[in-house]
């Protein structure tokens, strides 16, 4: 089916996570946290796992401690000359050990919309997604904080992605995530690095299904940079590699430079230049990234 | 690149060479701004801890004048100064009080702001707070 809007009903449903969450958070408001230290939640990757803008990083959601639950929700937008991306969603994290996530991806189809006589068009994915912590913390000590996660996503609009060759209409990425802040590493700033390693199928991110003619399942990495200027204000890069398993358009690797503000533990706003390269046959996609993330 | 360019480059260069270079301050004690400043540090991180309620009731017991001076030294210490620490082992000085990660975190933040107030740079905030965060085994859970 071809959403040439957003169905109501199911646009719904991520909202309504959001406010079970939030109601979750009052019922446990006793232990609810901010105990961590701010940014140490990080921000919100467009599949809904506390990360950078692409990349899931091993930090939880939200600011609570061991002790304590926390949590998040985003909403992101990122305008590419062609196509443009629409994600929100929540996510909620239990003494800093488990994280659990949900998210809704939208993809405008734009001048390709246009160009098959949808205008309108879109391809929405849900996105579930759990991720553990399994050691390690993101300041303290000298192991980088580990943890692992899977993300299951379900494209919602499955009949372009099947005519163009993707295989399947969901699939399970798995991760294994190592991230850490080194204090004072680079002429006194803070210098936060991550490593991700991903098994996926998914074709642009499960926008375009899952598995093709070229091949399914395959390992990738990602990583991200950044310097804390002060403990409110972040910058940095990211990079993630995609699979490349359709045949009729070439998929290519992401990157970005993002610039991201943690106004206090309840309000950031990361602004981001996002470079996906060739998207179902139209090249050059790169354009800017806004994403506004609510915490606890 | 003309040969032009490659001259002015050289002198720059040069001059450069020439000029006195600005050394940092050798000690982080230092680039606290010595007894002096960690005096003032001090002042600001009980004035922080006084207004955190994360952190006040910890306090209410405490010979504030005696804390005042042995955390003084600590800092100094820690800070490769010259003092002589004569306080308790961190595990002594925290055991019984069960401290817990929120609390930990609530001092670092409270430490952040205090050397802020008291314009300590970002950089050096860092590297202080990189030196105590490696007792926070020592403290928690004590
Ligand atoms: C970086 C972490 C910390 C450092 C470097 C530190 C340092 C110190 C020092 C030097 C003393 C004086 C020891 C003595 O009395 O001989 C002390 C005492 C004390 N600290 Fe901490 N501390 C830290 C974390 C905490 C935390 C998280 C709390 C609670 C929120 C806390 C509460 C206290 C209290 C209540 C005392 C007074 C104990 C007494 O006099 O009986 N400290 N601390």
């Amino acid at each position: 089916m071809i959403a040439n809007s957003v169905n109501p009903s199911s646009a719904n449903v991520c909202m309504r996570w959001a406010i079970a969450f939030f109601f979750i958070a009052i019922a446990h408001a006793a232990r609810a946290g901010d105990g961590r230290l701010i940014a140490t939640g990080g921000a919100t990757e467009v599949e809904g796992s506390a990360g950078g803008g692409l990349v899931p990083w091993a930090v939880l959601a939200g600011y609570g401690t061991r002790d304590e639950i926390g949590g998040s929700v985003f909403r992101t937008q990122l305008q590419l000359p062609d196509y443009r991306l629409d994600a929100y969603g929540g996510a909620f994290t239990i003494d800093n050990r488990v994280e659990f996530s949900l998210a809704r991806d939208r993809f405008d189809l734009g001048t390709l919309g246009k160009a098959i006589g949808m205008p309108g068009a879109a391809l929405r994915q849900n996105v579930m997604g759990v991720k553990v912590r399994l050691a390690g913390d993101l300041v303290y000590g000298d192991l980088p904080q580990i943890s692992i996660g899977a993300q299951y996503k379900h494209d919602l609009d499955f009949s372009i992605p099947k005519l163009v060759g993707a295989r399947h209409d969901s699939g399970t990425d798995v991760y294994i995530t190592a991230t850490h802040l080194e204090l004072a590493a680079l002429d006194g700033y803070d210098l936060l690095w991550n490593l991700t390693v991903r098994s996926s199928n998914a074709n642009q991110f499960g926008l375009l299904g899952f598995g093709g003619d070229r091949g399914d399942r395959r390992w990738l990495a990602e990583g991200s940079v950044a310097m804390l200027f002060d403990p409110h204000w972040a910058a940095g890069v990211e990079y993630r590699q995609k699979p490349d398993h359709l045949s009729f358009a070439r998929e290519d690797n992401a990157a970005d430079v993002f610039l991201a503000w943690f106004a206090n533990k309840h309000v950031a706003v990361i602004g981001s230049w996002v470079e996906l390269g060739s998207i179902a046959g139209l090249a050059r996609q790169r354009g800017a990234y806004l994403s506004l993330q609510g915490s606890f | 690149m003309t040969g032009r360019t490659i001259v002015f480059i050289f002198s720059i260069l040069a001059l450069s060479a020439c000029a006195p270079t600005v050394r940092a301050p050798a000690t982080l004690y230092d680039q606290l701004g010595g007894n002096a400043g960690i005096a003032r540090l001090t002042d600001a991180a009980i004035d922080q801890y006084a207004a955190d309620p994360r952190v006040a009731p910890m306090f209410d017991h405490v010979d504030i004048g005696r804390f005042r001076r042995v955390f003084a030294e600590y800092i100094c210490v820690v800070s490769d100064g010259p003092c002589r620490y004569t306080g308790a082992s961190m595990a002594d000085a925290h055991r019984g009080m069960n401290l817990h990660e929120g609390q930990f975190n609530a001092i670092v933040e409270d430490l952040t702001a205090a050397m802020t107030s008291v314009h300590v740079s970002v950089p050096t905030q860092n590297r202080l707070i990189k030196r105590l965060a490696k007792v926070r085994t020592d403290v928690l859970y004590k």
